[in-house]
């Protein structure tokens, strides 16, 4: 903030400013009180209130996000299900092969990877920056992955469960199509683990992809960590965690409220 | 019964025994993807274990008419050998720094992954054998860590420790221990009533004795199982938080910082980015494939298709 040759009497002062050279306690008691007002202070590098710069990267995180998730999550279910369809077949090993790939990738070094194929080599997306689909085609299909190894992974364990169930064998024993057996009576039974790991993986991405945020430069709360953090920037580290924390908190609860309606015997006092 | 007989038959029951003893492991070896996980995890494990030994170059050799070499160049003297990876922008050689970085991410996987599981470990026990305030403050806490994303924890604790070989040990090791406490107590909790442990009760054993001599052997198998893809995540997030600047610092080879080396010339030099990662990920690919044949494995109903099926999961279809 005062450069590299500023005296010691100027990095005194200004450590002084800020509340710095306070003991732990005496800073946390005003870092606590303020917070409760959803005050985290102005952030050092900015010099703004730090509440609306995290607020004003939200746009960018949830558009991520909601691409990466609407692709993970259709496909990684419809891939767990087809395992879990015709176990200990070639099929089944190729998709666990493929879902454990996802879970085993290292991120930035995909986002890298996809950069040189098809931003440097075939021209077809752009390398970083914010904007529409040809910004966010990359970043989307790195973040995409994990997630959708991880949702498939359990999805078939899931499913593989419940089509051992006596009223799956009741529902064959009827005469229902296995078509209906298997995406009305086991799907919807099944899903209680599906959702619980969907909303980890939603969550997470929500928190900011820290690595692939950073090697897109797409500005969302990941980015946002990171810079906040290179700068050590205190007051704007505070509101990140905040506001991670609310998010977790949201996708947690809707989680914990869509188990009432998957499983009418989960009732809530 | 006679001398002769009863020891006829304790060594065919020895015979049976070692025979059953092997049937795992051979039926394991007989599934093409478990045989070329652990070949690859070997790969890597022996690249860690001898790396002077096995690396052409010094890794730390720098030599700027040699920089960014591509692959299978030839090396600047005469007699040396090749650069069969390329050489990086200080002109190191790639296949030497990609060597020595199994040494790195293996050292700080498993020493974090064995730190976590044991602390995660002995608090889920304790959760689980003693329950209530010990299990309400243990779970709670648990709770708490699991709703901050990992590498943001470990870069805010990074960020006030600094970086570092053992802080990125004892960091990671700190964020990670969650995952055992959650499975150890359910384990625990699941054989707490059992009559062996009311039995070991009724004869005075002591708490330490119980837990020492009979939770811990029935619960350890899924432990295990946990910790080998324990150490894939952890690999994978010593990579990253390296790649970030905040892990391994240069010139340590670490693969993640190595792919942050080669980031600002994918333009020209892919193969700088393209090694390292793809060993992080064949690391971590083999071992969750791995854990993925052991918990097979380990389940009793999975366990009898591979052994009797003959050859592995892919040809019995059920």
């Amino acid at each position: 903030m005062v450069g590299v040759e500023a005296s010691e009497e100027r990095v005194q002062q200004v450590r002084d400013q800020l509340g710095l050279n306070d003991p732990l306690p005496v800073q946390y008691a005003r870092f606590a009180v303020r917070a409760i007002r959803l005050d985290f202070g102005d952030s050092f590098w900015q010099k703004t209130s730090t509440l609306p710069l995290v607020l004003e990267r939200l746009p960018a995180t949830f558009r991520l996000t909601a691409a990466a998730f609407l692709i993970a999550a259709p496909l990684g279910i419809l891939l767990g299900a087809a395992a879990a369809l015709r176990p200990h077949t070639f099929l089944d090993r190729i998709i666990n092969v493929l879902s454990l790939g996802g879970v085993s990738m290292v991120d930035f070094w995909m986002a890298l990877m996809l950069i040189i194929v098809f931003a440097v080599q075939f021209g077809w997306f752009k390398t970083s920056g914010y904007g529409g689909f040809s910004y966010m085609a990359l970043p989307a299909l790195t973040l995409c992955y994990s997630p959708l190894g991880r949702i498939s992974q359990i999805t078939r364990s899931a499913m593989l469960d419940e089509m051992n169930q006596p009223h799956i064998t009741v529902a064959r024993a009827k005469g229902l199509a296995e078509r209906r057996i298997v995406f009305v009576h086991a799907l919807k039974n099944a899903a209680i683990p599906v959702v619980t790991i969907s909303g980890d993986m939603l969550s997470s991405m929500l928190n900011g992809a820290i690595l692939v945020e950073t090697v897109f430069a797409w500005p969302g709360i990941g980015l946002l960590t990171l810079q906040a953090l290179q700068r050590r920037d205190l007051p704007l580290v505070e509101a990140t965690v905040f506001v991670v924390a609310c998010m977790v908190i949201i996708v947690n609860l809707l989680v914990d409220l869509s188990y009432v309606y998957l499983n009418p015997r989960i009732r809530f006092q | 019964m006679t001398a002769e007989t009863k020891s006829l038959l304790q060594e065919e029951a020895e015979r049976t025994r070692r025979a059953s003893a092997w049937l795992v492991p051979r039926a394991l070896l007989r599934d093409p993807v478990t045989l070329i996980a652990l070949t690859i995890f070997t790969l890597i494990l022996l690249s860690a274990v001898a790396a002077e030994l096995l690396a052409p170059h010094d890794p730390l050799e720098q030599d700027l008419r040699m920089r960014n070499m591509p692959p299978l160049s030839p090396a600047a003297q005469e007699g040396a050998p090749r650069h069969i990876l390329g050489t990086d922008p200080l002109g190191r050689d790639m296949l030497s720094r990609i060597i020595f970085g199994a040494r790195v991410s293996l050292t700080v996987g498993l020493s974090s992954a064995l730190v976590s599981g044991v602390i995660g470990t002995m608090l889920g026990i304790i959760a689980g054998y003693y329950r209530g305030k010990a299990d309400d403050i243990i779970m709670r806490l648990v709770d708490i860590q699991m709703s901050i994303p990992v590498i943001m924890l470990a870069l805010l604790v990074l960020f006030s420790l600094g970086p570092g070989f053992w802080n990125l040990v004892v960091v990671l090791a700190i964020v990670r221990w969650m995952a055992y406490a959650r499975l150890a107590r359910g384990q625990t909790l699941a054989y707490r009533n059992s009559p062996f442990i009311d039995a070991a009760i009724a004869i005075g054993s002591t708490h330490t004795r119980i837990i020492f001599r009979h939770i811990i052997p029935n619960v350890s198998s899924p432990l295990v199982i946990l910790g080998t893809l324990e150490v894939a995540t952890l690999i994978l997030s010593e990579a990253g938080l390296s790649f970030l600047g905040f892990g391994i610092q240069p010139p340590e080879p670490s693969w993640g910082l190595m792919i942050a080396g080669g980031r600002q010339y994918i333009a020209s030099a892919w193969w700088i980015v393209a090694f390292p990662g793809l060993t992080i990920f064949l690391t971590t690919l083999s071992l969750n494939l791995l854990a993925s044949s052991l918990r097979a494995i380990s389940d009793p109903v999975q366990r009898e298709r591979w052994l009797n099926k003959g050859s592995g999961p892919a040809n019995s279809s059920g």
